[in-house]
C-alpha cells in the first residue's frame, strides 16, 4: 500500500516537473502580450514549435527574458528586435518584409497569379479548339467516311 | 509541333521537382545562419571556470580564436572533445563558454579528459549564450583579431568539418591578423 502510494507520488511529482513553469505578472495586459508574444517567437533548437509549446532549454532561457523584459516595461518591437539580433528572422513566426524574406513573403502571391494564368489559358484554348480542321482534313475525312459507307 | 511540346510538359515538371528533392536530401533544416556573423563577439561580465576570477570580452580578444561552447550535459561534447586537443595541439587558441553547467563537473570533465582551453568562462545561466544565439550545444565561434565573429559552427567539429570549412577559414582570419 505505501509502495503503490509513493508510486503514484513520484508519478505525479514526474508530471508536475513536466509542466511549463508560470510566471507573476504586474498587470493582465502584461500576461497577455506574454502569451501573444511567446506564440509568435518560434524555438531555434526546435523545427515548428513556438517558446510557449517547448520544453527545450534554450526555449525556458527565451520565455525567462521574454517575461524579463515585458516586465522591465519594453515594447512588442524591441522584444522581437531582441530576438532576431541574436538568433536571426528564424526566430519568428511572421519575419518581418525585407530583401531576404521577400521570397518567402511574395512567393505564395506569385504562385497563385502563375496558377491563375495557367487555368487562364487552358480555359481559352479548350474554348477556342473546338473542331476547326484544314481544307485537307476535310477531304480525309469525306474520304474516309465514304469507304466506310461502302464497307457497311 | 507545340501541342507535342506539350506532351513533355509533365516529364519536365517532373525532373524540375525531383532536382529540388534530391537537393533536399543533402540539405541539414536543423541549420541555422547565425545572426552574429560579421557582428563583433558580445560584451560579457563572467567569471573563468579555473580560479573564479572576473573575465570580460577585453580579455579573450586580441588574436583570432575559437570559441567552443560545452557542457558536461552534452554527448555530443565528449565526442567532440579529443579533436578540440588535437586542435589545441597545434597552436590553436580555444577558449571555451561552459554553458549551463556546474563547476564542479565541468572541472573535473577537464581533469579526466585534458583541458584543450585557453580559459574557460562560466555562462552559468546561458546569458552570454543567448547574446550569442546559441540554441544547444557543441558550438563553435571563429573570432578573428578584431573580436568580430566570421564563423560559426553547430554541432561536433571534426576532421572533415576542420579541413572542409573551418580551416580555410581560419587561414584567412590568421592572414588578415597578421596583416599590418
Amino acid at each position: 500500500m505505501r509502495a503503490s502510494l509513493l508510486g503514484v507520488m513520484l508519478l505525479l511529482s514526474a508530471y508536475a516537473a513536466a509542466v511549463i513553469e508560470t510566471y507573476e505578472f504586474s498587470t493582465p495586459a502584461l500576461e497577455a502580450r506574454y502569451q501573444l508574444l511567446s506564440e509568435e517567437l518560434r524555438c531555434p533548437k526546435c523545427q515548428n514549435q513556438n517558446i510557449a509549446d517547448s520544453n527545450a532549454p534554450i526555449s525556458q532561457d527565451l520565455r525567462r527574458l521574454l517575461h524579463q523584459q515585458l516586465e522591465a516595461g519594453a515594447s512588442d518591437e524591441e522584444i522581437l528586435e531582441f530576438m532576431v539580433a541574436r538568433y536571426g528572422e528564424f526566430v519568428r513566426y511572421r519575419p518581418a518584409f525585407n530583401a531576404v524574406t521577400a521570397v518567402l513573403w511574395l512567393a505564395p502571391l506569385l504562385l497563385l497569379l502563375a496558377g491563375v494564368a495557367g487555368l487562364l489559358l487552358i480555359l481559352r484554348g479548350r474554348r477556342q479548339g473546338g473542331g476547326s480542321l484544314t481544307a485537307d482534313d476535310e477531304a480525309q475525312l469525306a474520304a474516309l467516311l465514304k469507304n466506310s459507307e461502302k464497307d457497311a | 509541333m507545340a501541342p507535342r511540346l506539350k506532351l513533355f510538359l509533365p516529364l519536365v515538371i517532373f525532373v524540375v521537382l525531383a532536382g529540388f528533392l534530391y537537393r533536399g536530401l543533402s540539405l541539414d533544416p536543423m541549420e541555422l545562419p547565425s545572426a552574429l556573423i560579421d557582428k563583433p563577439l558580445p560584451a560579457f561580465s563572467l567569471t573563468a571556470l579555473a580560479d573564479g576570477r572576473a573575465l570580460t570580452r577585453d580579455d579573450v580578444i586580441g588574436e583570432p580564436a575559437l570559441f567552443n561552447v560545452w557542457a558536461t550535459w552534452c554527448i555530443s561534447c565528449r565526442a567532440e572533445h579529443p579533436y578540440l586537443q588535437r586542435l589545441a595541439d597545434t597552436g590553436i587558441p580555444i577558449y571555451g563558454i561552459n554553458y549551463k553547467d556546474e563547476d564542479q563537473a565541468a572541472r573535473r570533465w577537464l581533469q579526466e579528459l585534458g583541458d584543450p582551453y585557453r580559459a574557460n568562462i562560466v555562462d552559468r545561466e546561458g546569458s552570454l549564450g543567448v547574446d550569442l544565439g546559441v540554441y544547444g550545444a557543441p558550438e563553435t565561434y571563429l573570432v578573428d583579431a578584431d573580436g568580430v565573429i566570421r564563423y560559426r559552427h553547430v554541432g561536433v567539429i571534426d576532421d572533415r568539418v576542420w579541413r572542409d570549412t573551418l580551416e580555410p577559414l581560419w587561414r584567412e582570419v590568421l592572414a588578415m591578423a597578421q596583416e599590418p
